[in-house]
């Protein structure tokens, strides 16, 4: 059971975003980057079944130099290899360039089961892995909350709107992981020390034969913080709850026509 | 000039609100026709009626193997409406299926996609998209870099559905080489009859301030007064009081709804992320300096268990 982890390296969520001087891109200043959560329960349910069935677990990134810690994260957790395709910057949010780029470093290696996470926070596209699996030719499920993976199938839980799709596929697939799935592990001190000395294979982009920003298929024209919240009216609720709320659903109902 | 080209999404031929609100955005938009491709098993009977949405043809693939969903197989029966109509857009609602669908067939048709989208206008011949970024706390402007068709997939209860009166010529679709792997065995309801979150326009969310899982049922009894669904912070998900399904904020769910009252919810960055763009915010919480308030519309300091039993009954005499 070889497994190829695909993961992205994002500003930590806790992040307060603003945007930089090209009006484009966020202000980078300050940012902390971190695995993005999604790719942890990608990353766990992929170091699970190769516990469970032997194989290996490869986790590739195509980022700036910056995402070769997100790698680091994933050895340190467990990974066999890691693979970073050098770039990216110019495509963040291409997920169509994005996932050709991947597919195309994908060539020549082997693997049954191909795991993202359901989105890269940030870029929140949610598309990459639809697009990977596609231009494989293999199928995918998305979403993934449950998943038991037999003989040459998987069978998994996908959530939809107010319930589960139950999906059997064969193997080669690619699953999108979302919260749920598992309880991602940490990384122990003994793995970070030896993720330490880990080989990171280095892929340039250029030799995958694709050229970044000559032919996007997402153009960010500008990007801008949202409008800020306008003051709001704040009722003194401590002494009579009852009042308050009262007052609250009557505002509701008459000035915001909410209810 | 090229058409829009919009896949409608059907549950038991039931069409869903929010394919409609992309059909009247696409007649807002197109330069030439509006087409709409249905997809399912005995679904004809509801295409014609797409018409009164503004689709001057439905596109049927009606086939017993696409009763339940498949990306792969729901993919193939797209990409031959677009062949057939050569649209320079394709839009789609954005709910679990479409979001899923979109960016299959966009791969398939050798195109990008443009997700999540509160707002798409006309620039000559390129379509123009605002959508939120980092969870909300940002927009990005963006455009597909003029290459066609733009997929672009639209948050749902955005968009305003208009009927307009019309009937759709129905055309089908033959021929379609179904080659689905990704099978959908099942469709389990797991909401109990409840309202989802993603789906919801009003939401009642609860966090750590209810103290424990027993205390959720406060917030139910509210989100049922108002008729709306029940949401959690990511501090309620965590402890295990509630699932995730109900997870509001940068980790779970992105939402908007007319309504969102969060009790007891302090309002950590993420939880703000997911939940800004709501049209009206009302905050219950004890700490009159909670980042929540910052944002909110409306809000009471106090004790949400002295607060949420006396609101159940105020929503009540107003609906009685």
């Amino acid at each position: 059971m070889n497994c190829i982890v695909c993961v992205t390296s994002v500003p930590d969520t806790a992040s307060v975003i603003k945007i930089g001087p090209d009006g484009k891109k966020i202000d980078e200043g300050g940012i902390k980057w971190i695995l993005s959560p999604f790719d942890e329960y990608a990353l766990e349910a992929a170091l699970q079944l190769t516990e469970a069935k032997g194989g290996e677990v490869t986790a590739v990134t195509y980022g700036p130099a910056r995402a070769e810690a997100a790698l680091r994260d994933c050895l340190a957790r467990g990974a066999h290899q890691a693979v970073h395709v050098a770039g990216g910057e110019a495509t963040l949010g291409d997920s169509f360039t994005i996932a050709t780029v991947l597919a195309k470093a994908f060539a020549g290696r082997s693997y049954d089961l191909v795991l993202c996470g359901v989105k890269g926070v940030g870029t929140d596209c949610s598309q990459v892995g639809q697009m990977l699996a596609e231009l494989l030719a293999i199928p995918h499920v998305a979403n993934v909350t449950k998943l038991e993976v037999g003989d040459g199938s998987l069978t998994a839980g996908r959530d939809v709107e107010g319930g589960q799709e139950r999906v059997e596929c064969p193997l080669p697939a690619l699953i999108t992981c979302q919260k749920g799935l598992n309880e991602p592990r940490y990384a122990a001190l003994k793995g970070i020390m030896a993720a330490k000395k880990k080989p990171v294979e280095k892929v340039e982009v250029a030799s995958l034969g694709v050229t970044e920003g000559a032919d996007p298929f997402y153009v960010v024209r500008s990007l801008e913080l949202p409008p800020p919240a306008s003051e709001g009216t704040i009722i003194k609720g401590e002494d009579d709850p009852a009042g308050a709320a009262a007052q609250l659903v009557n505002l509701l109902r008459s000035e915001a026509k909410a209810i | 000039m090229a058409g829009i080209l919009v896949f409608i999404e059907q549950r038991n031929s039931d069409i869903r609100k929010a394919s409609l609100q992309a059909l009247s955005q696409a007649r807002r938009l197109a330069g030439g026709e509006v087409a709409a491709v249905l997809v399912g098993s005995g679904v004809a009977g509801a295409a014609p009626g797409l018409g009164a949405y503004g689709a001057a043809k439905a596109y049927v693939a009606d086939d017993p193997n696409l009763a339940l969903y498949s990306a792969e197989g729901y993919a193939e029966a797209v990409a031959k409406a677009a062949a057939a109509t050569s649209p320079e857009a394709i839009l789609f609602a954005g709910t679990a299926m479409g979001r899923d669908l979109a960016p299959r067939v966009a791969a398939k048709l050798g195109v990008g996609a443009l997700a999540d989208v509160v707002s798409l206008e006309r620039d000559g011949d390129r379509l123009v998209a605002r959508r939120p970024v980092y969870s909300g706390k940002a927009f990005a402007t963006v455009d597909a870099g003029g290459h066609t068709p733009q997929v672009v997939t639209l948050r749902p209860n955005v968009f305003a559905a208009e009927e307009t009166g019309g009937v759709a010529e129905v055309v089908t679709l033959d021929g379609l080489a179904l080659a689905i792997r990704a099978v959908v065995k099942e469709l389990v309801d797991t909401g109990g009859g409840e309202i989802d979150v993603a789906e919801a326009d009003i939401i009642v969310s609860g966090g750590r301030g209810l103290k424990g899982p027993e205390n959720f049922a406060l917030i139910r009894s509210l989100a049922e007064a108002l008729g709306g669904a029940v949401g959690a912070s990511r501090a309620a998900v965590d402890a295990g009081w509630i699932a995730h399904k109900h997870q509001v904020g940068q980790t779970g769910k992105v939402v908007s709804p007319s309504l969102y009252i969060a009790a007891g919810i302090s309002g950590a960055i993420q939880h703000l992320a997911g939940m800004s763009s709501s049209k009206v915010i009302v905050a219950i919480n004890k700490d009159p300096d909670a980042p929540i308030f910052k944002i909110a519309d409306y809000g009471i300091v106090g004790d949400l268990f002295a607060v949420i039993p006396p609101m159940v009954e105020e929503v009540k005499k107003l609906a009685g």
